[in-house]
């Protein structure tokens, strides 16, 4: 039996019981057990678990590959996916979590008004949709490409698993379960790292032997016709501008995605809250710091590889992800031997021969690099760990927004605590059915579709979050008016701009300032503000208790103040 | 608290977001963006210093800012007799 299949299958064996093990552990009865954990997660696991939570498939899988054929113009992602986090911790956790409820929309809710709080549910459970469906995609690639399992097998082995605990368990046998797929993934991410780091560099620590290897790599990409690996903007939709843009729409964006914010609801003090955004930042930047460092290592290794080498004679890997069809090959001049530069290899006017999917390149990497075949079984579990925890977080949101948001706060106030667990629990499942359906059949525009859910939580959610707790005078028309404004705006721009092949709903009309939909999120955001601060000011001002109520969040162990009228 | 210190409490915490999030700005889009190409002129250990801030410094610097936050903001809420840490605290 071929080696690879065997050891992936093991980890996957292993790793899947010990999640199904945690599941039946943290079983729940009730529905602050199934949101918010009973708000009882130690900090440490809670930065764990927010750290799994966020590090998806696109940060597993994609994120080196990405800055691999990116260079420079790939630090967006890297800052903005961490940036995001200091104003999470300064600006929303410690307020959210003393403020205390179970989702994003219900501070929206309660701090301005009904109708806004639709807007937030609305809100949440797209951009909560449009990410889950990338995960589930990424769930079906390590699947097929490892086990032999096919896309389709692959999905609904991954939904079984996912059903078995976040049902079960709802946010506490989500957490538990994110907290060891945090362990996986990590252990996944650095072994190979630092043994690739080892033999390239001679320096086993990544993040500080990629630096000379950056360097040849400059030279090795100037020769076959490519910009330099560190020079700053060198593509248009990598320029100043757009770098800007792009970075601050990722961290507003990060700041407002509500599967992240609710993870700071967890915690048994707003001690703990903060203390657990400095885990999570902590853990993710042992990824985050790394990424950068595999990139420049994979990039070097698959030039070295293919390039100027004969057709017959290319190594095993590259014959492998043939067959999954995720490289392409193309002896154009038909010398028999790989020109790797500039263009793609199924575009004639191009001297280009190979082009790989850039997704490849972290699963793609340790066989590159020669690592025995247990290496490469680990880094495939890490990718199913990664891809799993964040669709779970993701599920819970949608599942929370329906049945607490629509079902409880809307239509049922009087339901019991059984009734709102039993919705609870219907809805998960179907989110997770959902979530399947787009993992099988992706819509052909996962990438727009990401930067659509940064925009729209970048600026809908933030600047009324912000705002809220920072100025007491923010009222409910101005909330509603600025999220209007910032979602209508930024969905605007991404249908008009992004280009027609993408979708039926994408026109590719110019951009001004060459402005790419990634980075539109920024203006939406700053639009809100803009907005909510203006109506406010024309409107009354919020009523008193309100206030105190505002007033009471600001002060972490305090009684509240409201006990005092 | 009286509301005085209430008042003193948020302008201590005002002043050391503010502070904080002055060297996020800096370090992400002052270093490792305005700044980069001036920057990519130094090299340390082979990284140009622009591409290191973009790709490694500013997330470690992310992870500082955060720390320093935890330990100040800690301390602030003890000093005023406001630390939030569970139902079986005395001050609460």
């Amino acid at each position: 039996m071929d080696p690879i299949f065997l050891w992936t299958l093991i980890f996957v064996v292993l790793t899947f019981s010990l999640y199904i093990y945690i599941a039946y552990r943290s079983r729940v009865s009730d529905t602050e057990g199934f949101y918010v954990a009973g708000h009882g997660v130690p900090a440490i696991a809670n930065g764990a678990a927010v750290g799994a939570d966020w590090m998806s498939a696109a940060s597993f899988i994609s994120l080196a590959g990405i800055v691999a054929f990116s260079g420079y113009g790939g630090s967006v992602f890297l800052m903005g996916w961490t940036g995001g986090y200091v104003l999470l911790a300064l600006l929303l956790a410690p307020y959210l979590r003393k403020f205390g409820k179970y989702t994003v929309p219900d501070f929206v809710g309660d701090r301005y008004s009904e109708t806004a709080r639709l807007v937030a549910a609305i809100a949440a459970i797209f951009v909560s949709l449009t990410y889950v469906a990338g995960q589930m995609r990424g769930v079906g690639i390590v699947f097929s490409r490892f086990l032999g399992l096919g896309i389709v097998g692959g999905v609904i082995l991954g939904m079984v698993v996912v059903f078995f605990y976040a049902v079960l368990g709802g946010m506490k046998g989500i957490t538990w379960t994110q907290v060891a797929q945090y362990s996986v993934l990590i252990v996944a991410y650095l072994i190979p790292a630092v043994a690739i780091a080892f033999t390239l560099s001679g320096n086993p620590i990544p993040q500080i032997g990629f630096g000379e290897i950056a360097q040849e790599l400059n030279g090795v990409q100037a020769d076959l016709g490519f910009a330099e690996y560190t020079a700053a903007f060198t593509d248009p939709s990598r320029n100043l501008l757009n770098m800007i843009l792009i970075t601050a729409a990722l961290m507003i964006g990060t700041a407002g995605l509500p599967h992240v914010i609710v993870r700071f609801y967890t915690t048994k003090t707003v001690r703990d809250a903060r203390a657990s955004a400095f885990w999570a930042l902590f853990f993710i930047a042992l990824l985050y710091t790394t990424a950068p460092a595999i990139a420049v290592f994979a990039k070097s290794n698959f030039i070295d590889d293919v390039n100027n080498v004969a057709v017959d004679q290319l190594p095993q890997w590259v014959s492998d992800w043939q067959d999954a069809e995720l490289i392409t090959i193309n002896d154009k001049n038909g010398d028999g031997i790989i020109t790797y530069s500039p263009g793609e290899a199924d575009d004639p006017e191009s001297a280009n021969e190979i082009t790989p999917d850039r997704d490849i390149m972290v699963l793609a990497n340790p066989q590159i690099a020669g690592l025995p075949a247990p290496v490469v079984g680990l880094v495939a579990a890490g990718g199913l760990a990664a891809a799993l925890s964040t669709a779970s977080g993701l599920m819970l949101v949608i599942s929370s927004s329906v049945a607490h948001d629509f079902y409880y706060k809307r239509l049922r106030p009087d339901a019991s605590e059984d009734q709102q667990l039993r919705v609870a629990r219907i809805t998960m499942g179907f989110a997770i059915l959902v979530a399947g359906y787009f993992g099988v059949n992706p819509p052909g525009f996962v990438a727009q579709v990401v930067a659509f859910a940064f925009g729209l939580a970048a600026a809908t959610f933030f600047p009324v979050i912000v705002l809220g707790i920072f100025w007491k005078r923010t009222n409910a028309a101005g909330a509603t008016a600025g999220m209007a404004v910032g979602l209508i705006f930024t969905a605007t721009y991404i249908f008009a701009t992004v280009p027609a092949d993408a979708g039926a709903l994408f026109f590719g009309a110019p951009r001004p300032f060459d402005i790419t939909p990634e980075g539109i999120g920024t203006i939406g955001a700053i639009l809100n503000f803009i907005v909510t601060i203006t109506v406010s000011k024309m409107t009354a001002p919020p009523p008193q208790k309100m206030m105190d109520l505002i007033e009471e969040v600001r002060y972490p162990g305090e009684a509240p103040v409201t006990r005092a009228h | 608290m009286d509301e005085s210190q209430r008042e003193q409490y948020w302008r201590t915490n005002l002043r050391l977001m503010t502070a904080l999030l002055s060297v996020w700005f800096i370090v992400s889009f002052g270093f490792s963006i305005l700044l980069v190409e001036q920057l990519n002129k130094i090299v340390v250990l082979g990284f140009p210093l622009g591409f290191w801030f973009a790709q490694q410094g500013s997330i470690i610097t992310f992870v500082i800012l955060i720390a320093i936050y935890v330990w100040r903001m800690d301390r602030l809420d003890d000093d005023y007799g406001v630390s939030d840490r569970g139902p079986t605290d005395v001050n609460r």
